[in-house]
């Protein structure tokens, strides 16, 4: 079942040195449970589509549904849960506060809301750090949080946009381990900006490859491995093959200016 | 104790440059006294003298500068004299004098604690009204961009203006709408003075808080939407917050600023406060008063700005704000 689809979505911005064509052609089906990562170049046009599925950008042609309406109805249904690049905590609120800003603006009842907190705080292993400040957390940490805080009102759909861009690679590695666990456990449907090869391949069902001028989708790879995946499942053959394959496509978008 | 002494090498400075200061500023005058004293000036004519300068008197007269900090009306007065009357017009007057509160139970309204007093009243009033409107046209400007395009050039226009050029008018206005028919005594009687203090301490207050509310970054902004939060929830739940730190810095600036237009306030008006004590040794040539009253606004203005610190301290810690 798509619970994302695009088809032949364009989005040009109209800037002082002419048109830029962010999206030119771009056509996806996302199915219900799939853990999909964008992954190209900057200007390549990922970060534009995932915020175009947010209903943040407004697409100047194609069509596109989520959970088979608009963007922006879908937005308003509150169907996805938004991880930025940076954590974006709000430095006056402790972080049990910063995960019910969300739900305090959808009306969440007072016990639901200290129920929810708790249970999602487990989900990214921070029990414990309710009533502690942002600034009192290390750059994982508030990742984590602000992780959380997407999950807390239960949305079908987590989009996350270069989530751990900013973190090194240690941290960044046990992040993506936890985040499999908890895409397992959720059975959520996980769109997923970054430019990391191994990144996307460790963790993806499917993984698209986009290129620049004007962004498109040169290949959809769908992942053969397990969805149980222990970290060193990175040295095998078949990790290579994927990544090599990813490699090959980042190229070839190059290849074609 | 390194601090220390910077801190007390500039308050020395200050005491030193004014000492000597009051040489060639009361030379005249302390030159005429030692000559009716009997002492031989240089020039001796009185006519003379008034065409010479200053610096030259006093460096043909250096054995007759006595008095140049004793002087009962000097054109600037020294330090200690300052101090001995901000003495008895505080403690003096209040504890010894005949109307202090010790034998009349109420404040002498000669006294600097009384006038002090009414000044602050006025400028808390003014501070209030002016930081209540500073707030609320910057929450409308920031969601308006229309309110924006019509407020925000008077607000601009408006602290062009002179307030000493304005103050007369704002009072004659308010005085002709006989306010003090259907408001209590206390508050007819303030409400000019807080309409100038407010008139200036809004403007800091606009601008900071603007600034303050449009502080969070787009990303924050973003966030907000993916809720599908309302333009009040931004408004109450991100931007509000942010601009807190954002706000002291205008209290601040606007306190002092409302202390100014209090005093300015109390110079047509004439019924009490710093400002007509002001006005009043002006009008005597009691310049040791002028000073004494220019002190202890001084000393209001910076007990407000401490108070205002206090606070800002007190607040940014229980949001949080890492101390």
């Amino acid at each position: 079942m798509s619970v994302i689809s695009a088809n032949a979505l364009d989005l040009t911005f109209e800037t002082n040195d002419g048109p830029v064509h962010a999206l030119k052609g771009v056509s996806l089906d996302i199915n219900k449970g799939d853990f999909v990562s964008f992954i190209g170049p900057s200007g390549c046009g990922k970060t534009t589509f995932l915020r175009c599925i947010a209903g943040l950008e407004t697409p100047t042609g194609g069509t596109l549904t989520v959970n088979g309406m608009s963007p922006d109805e879908a937005r308003q249904a509150r169907a996805y849960g938004y991880v930025f690049q940076a954590a974006g905590l709000y430095p006056w609120r402790t972080i049990g506060q910063n995960i019910k800003l969300p739900l305090e603006i959808m009306q969440f009842g007072r016990n639901e809301q200290n129920q929810r907190v708790k249970s999602v705080l487990e989900l990214v292993e921070l029990s414990g750090f309710e009533n502690k400040y942002p600034w009192q957390l290390s750059g994982g940490m508030q990742q984590r949080a602000s992780i959380a805080r997407a999950l807390a009102f239960d949305a079908d759909i987590l989009l996350m946009d270069e989530p751990f861009g900013a973190l090194d690679e240690i941290v960044r590695d046990h992040l993506n381990e936890q985040l499999l666990a908890l895409w397992a456990r959720t059975e959520k449907t996980i769109g997923f900006v970054t430019h990391s090869i191994p990144e996307a391949v460790y963790l993806s069902t499917h993984i698209v490859v986009m290129s620049p001028r004007p962004g498109r989708i040169t290949d959809v790879i769908e992942s053969p491995l397990p969805k149980e995946r222990p970290l060193d499942i990175r040295d095998s053959q078949e990790f290579i093959e994927i990544a090599h394959r990813v490699r090959e496509g980042l190229r070839a978008g190059h290849l074609d200016e | 104790m390194r601090r220390l002494v910077p801190v007390l090498t500039v308050v020395l400075a200050i005491f030193a440059i004014w000492y000597v200061a009051c040489v060639p500023m009361n030379v005249r005058e302390v030159l005429t006294q030692a000559e009716r004293a009997g002492a031989e000036i240089v020039p001796a004519a009185a006519a003379e003298r008034r065409d010479a300068g200053a610096l030259g008197l006093v460096l043909r007269n250096t054995a007759h500068l006595g008095a140049s900090w004793s002087m009962e009306r000097a054109k600037l007065p020294a330090p200690h004299q300052v101090a001995v009357e901000l003495w008895d017009s505080t403690v003096g007057e209040e504890v010894y004098g005949r109307r202090g509160i010790v034998r009349s139970g109420t404040l002498s309204n000669r006294s600097l604690i009384y006038h002090g007093g009414v000044t602050l009243s006025a400028t808390l009033f003014g501070f209030l009204i002016g930081t209540a409107a500073g707030v609320l046209l910057a929450i409308g400007i920031v969601q308006s961009r229309t309110m924006e395009m019509s407020v925000m050039p008077w607000a601009i226009v408006s602290q062009t203006i002179p307030i000493i050029a304005l103050a007369p008018m704002i009072i004659v206005v308010l005085y002709s709408l006989g306010l003090d028919r259907f408001l209590p005594e206390g508050i007819a009687g303030l409400l000019p003075k807080a309409v100038i203090s407010a008139y200036l301490s809004f403007f800091p207050v606009l601008v900071g808080m603007v600034k303050g509310l449009r502080s969070p970054d787009q990303m924050q902004l973003d966030l907000m939407q993916t809720y599908n939060a309302s333009r009040g929830e931004v408004m109450r739940k991100l931007r509000l917050p942010a601009s807190v730190p954002y706000l002291f810095a205008s209290l601040k600036v606007g306190i002092a600023a409302s202390l100014v237009g209090a005093i300015v306030g109390e110079l047509p008006v004439q019924r009490g406060g710093l400002g007509a004590r002001m006005l009043a040794g002006t009008y005597y040539g009691q310049t040791t008063q002028i000073w004494a009253a220019l002190i202890a606004a001084a000393l209001l203005a910076a007990l407000l700005v401490f108070a205002m610190g206090w606070i800002e301290r007190r607040t940014l810690r229980s949001m949080g704000v890492q101390a």
